[in-house]
This record gives structure tokens, sequence and C-alpha cells, in this order.
């Protein structure tokens, strides 16, 4: 199943690929599907297309998978706030609950002026320490997120230093405490980013300068059941460009009734986006696991 | 194997789920759940089923404040030599978590038995 979605990303047919395999995985005869963990545990896919909540990378690997399994994943998903749209599509491997590799392509729609903005972004993941549910510390996992801009033009025309590519590197550090909010699975995350990127790099990098810098982000959830967890993001964003750019936040719940499949809802307040303030709106993601 | 009868405190696990009943029922259905699981019964096949029932007892009684002490080995030698996988281990936290279900514990109840037990895994996989 692995190599399929590979040769596949190749052929860069995200989204046949994406359907064919969610019809696939209806047929578990001929699906390996990783169900090494718990359910729930492994959060869902974020919108830079990694492991972790909505806006938030975790130290969680994407998949199912525990040490002796790999597992595949992809999602879409998609966020409409007052003034712009974002549509990201992604696919993910996690491999043995150690590596994670992902790829994602995000196309960000300006309402305004019709102007569309592309951006693919190549990530990696590696499990350092830990295991989410049983060790006493947190997980720790480092990441990398290499991001191109396929669109320039109005990065360049907002002073960004770089309206090509930029990486992202982060640290992060997840924990669920079983039973501890008045018997509840409650889980916390959180994570040191070391960016540049403008609005997740749709905005280009750096403003007169380089610009890089450590940011802080955060996310708190609680697992009313096994299948449904409500939570906050935080993230903290970078404010390089003369237009500001506002930390995000959001409250998400998500639901996964199997191992197979989860959906992500979430209510976005992210601020101030290219000079346009408010900008408030609905974010849904549907996440598979093969 | 020493049984000794304390005082009962309000705030105390093992009393909260319904006492010795409540764990006697966890454990005959888990014995259920393993012996219909084609995986993890494998990891039985040289086990005393009725030692292993009555040891889970007293060990899972131990651990959520009731009035037991678990005198038997401690769990790295009981499972010295399985090579019990993390993802197998996984698949047992599940059908404990279906045998609590069974024995009437709520979603609540069965996290903070789980909080118990989740320690213990590092002495029981891989070795």
């Amino acid at each position: 199943m692995v190599k399929y979605f590979i040769i596949r990303l190749l052929n860069n047919n995200l989204l046949i690929t994406i359907i064919l395999g969610l019809t696939v995985s209806n047929l578990p005869s001929i699906v390996y599907a990783a169900d090494g963990k718990l359910i729930s545990t492994t959060g869902v896919i974020q919108v830079e297309g990694t492991g972790g909540s909505g806006i938030v990378p975790w130290a969680t690997l994407s998949g199912y998978d525990s040490r002796e399994q790999i597992s595949a994943t992809a999602f879409l998903t998609r966020a409409t706030v007052t003034d712009y749209e974002l549509d990201i599509v992604g696919v993910s491997a996690s491999f043995y609950d150690r590596v994670e590799v992902s790829f994602a392509q995000q196309k960000f729609n300006i309402d305004a002026t019709n102007d569309e903005i592309k951006q693919d972004i190549i990530g990696i993941k590696a499990r350092l320490y830990g295991d989410v549910v049983y060790s006493t510390w947190p997980q720790v996992s480092a990441g990398i997120q290499h991001k191109i801009l396929k669109d320039s033009a109005i990065a360049d025309a907002l002073g960004a230093n770089d309206s090509d590519n930029g990486t992202d590197f982060y640290l992060s550090l997840t924990k669920v405490h079983l039973g501890a909010v008045f018997g509840f699975n409650a889980l916390w995350n959180t994570t040191f980013r070391y960016t540049n990127a403008n609005q997740l790099g749709l905005l280009g990098f750096g403003g007169s300068d380089d610009d890089r810098e450590i940011v802080l982000e955060a996310s708190a959830a609680i697992l009313v059941n096994r299948y449904l967890a409500f939570g906050i993001d935080y993230r903290e964003k970078p404010n390089n460009l003369d237009t500001t750019e506002d930390d995000w936040k959001n409250l998400f719940v998500s639901y996964s009734p199997n191992k197979f499949v989860s959906l992500t809802a979430a209510w976005l307040r992210l601020g101030t986006i290219a000079g346009v303030d408010n900008q408030n709106g609905f974010y849904i993601s549907l996440t598979g696991h093969f | 194997m020493l049984m000794f009868g304390c005082a009962s405190q309000p705030s105390n696990l093992y009393n909260s789920i319904g006492g010795k009943q409540t764990v006697e029922k966890i454990a005959d259905h888990f014995v259920d759940e393993i012996g219909n699981d084609k995986i993890i019964i494998t990891y039985f096949a040289k086990s005393n089923v009725d030692r292993f029932h009555q040891s889970f007892i007293t060990h899972l009684c131990s651990i959520i404040d009731g009035p037991c002490k678990y005198e038997g080995d401690n769990l790295r030698e009981v499972h010295r030599g399985m090579n019990i996988t993390e993802g197998d281990f996984n698949r047992i936290v599940d059908l404990l978590i279906n045998a609590m279900r069974a024995a009437g514990l709520t979603h609540r109840e069965r996290n903070r038995v789980l909080a118990r037990v989740a320690p213990f895994r590092k002495e029981i996989i891989y070795h």
C-alpha cells in the first residue's frame, strides 16, 4: 500500500490516490492497516501535513503504527475564513512509530481578487523519546518542514525577504494523562518552531531581513470518550511583514469512530491576514489511515 | 498470596468500582477476551490459566488501592522470554478495556484503572 502511494505521488495524482485509497480501505482483506496504538491517540493531520491537531504539529506521528508496523495516511482539509479559503490535500507514511514523511499541497484563495497561491510542503519528523500514553515523560519528536512557494507575486509585493522557499524546524512534546481530569483522558502539546514563514509560507519567508525566530505553539484536549476529543490550539506567528500577522487560535472537535478514519471540525480565529483583519471561520478535515 | 482487610477509604479506586466482585468480573471477562483472540492466545500457550486468573485478580486489586498484596513474581520475570511487542501490548490493553466495559465500569473508571496499569508496560514488553 505504501509503495502504491509513493508511485501515485510521483504521478502527482493526489486526489485520485486519496479517493482510491478511501475506497480500497473498505476491503480489509486487501488492505494492510496498522492498528498498534489505542484509538484516538495518533491525533489528526495539521495544516502543513504532519501529525498533530488542526494548526499545531504534535510529537505523535501520523499513523497507528507500532514499532513493528508501517502506516499510510491521507487527508483533505478546507479552512474558510471571512475573506480567504485554504484547501489542503496530503499524504504521509509513518515507519515503525519512529519516522514520518509527509507531503502536502496547499491552495490559498483570496476572495477579493480571485488570486490563488499554491505551496507544497515536504516534511519529515522523527520520534526521539517516549510514548504519548505510556512513558512517564512526554513523547518528544523533532521535525523539518520544507516549503516550496509556487506563486511568489504576492509575497514579493508584501516585501518578503524570500518568495521561493523556506524551511521550518520544530521540536514537539506531547503527553496523554489517563483519567487525569475527572476521569477523562487529557492531552497537552507544546511545540517550539524555528521559522521565518509568513502565514505558513504562503506570503513568503522573512520581512526586510531573514528574520528567523523561535515561536511557541500549544494544544490542549480532553477525550470525552474513546472516539471524541475537544481541544484548543494556539500558534504564535512570526509577524515579519508590515501587514500584521496575528497569532492563530482555534477550538476543535475530532471524531475517530474507528482506526481508519477521523473527522475534525474547528472554529478559527486567525486575526489579520495580508492586511485584512478579523479573519474568523471554520475548518473541516478528513483523515484516512491505511 | 496474603489477603488482609483494612478500613475502606472514600476515594479508594478499588471500592469506587465495586470492590472484589468487580475485580473478579474484570478478570473473568479478560480471560474470555484473551481466549477469543487468536493473536494474544498464543502468548498463553504454556500458561496455567487458573493461575493467571488468580494472579491477575490479586495484582489488579493491589494496584487500585484494594486490600490485597501481590506476592507473585514481578511482571518483568513473568513476561521474560515472551518478547511481547508494543503492538500486541496495545492489543491486550484493548482486550482489558473490553473486559472492564463488560464488567460494568464507566469510561472514566476505565481510564482511572488504565492509569494504574500503564506504568507496568515497560516491565511487560520486549524481553
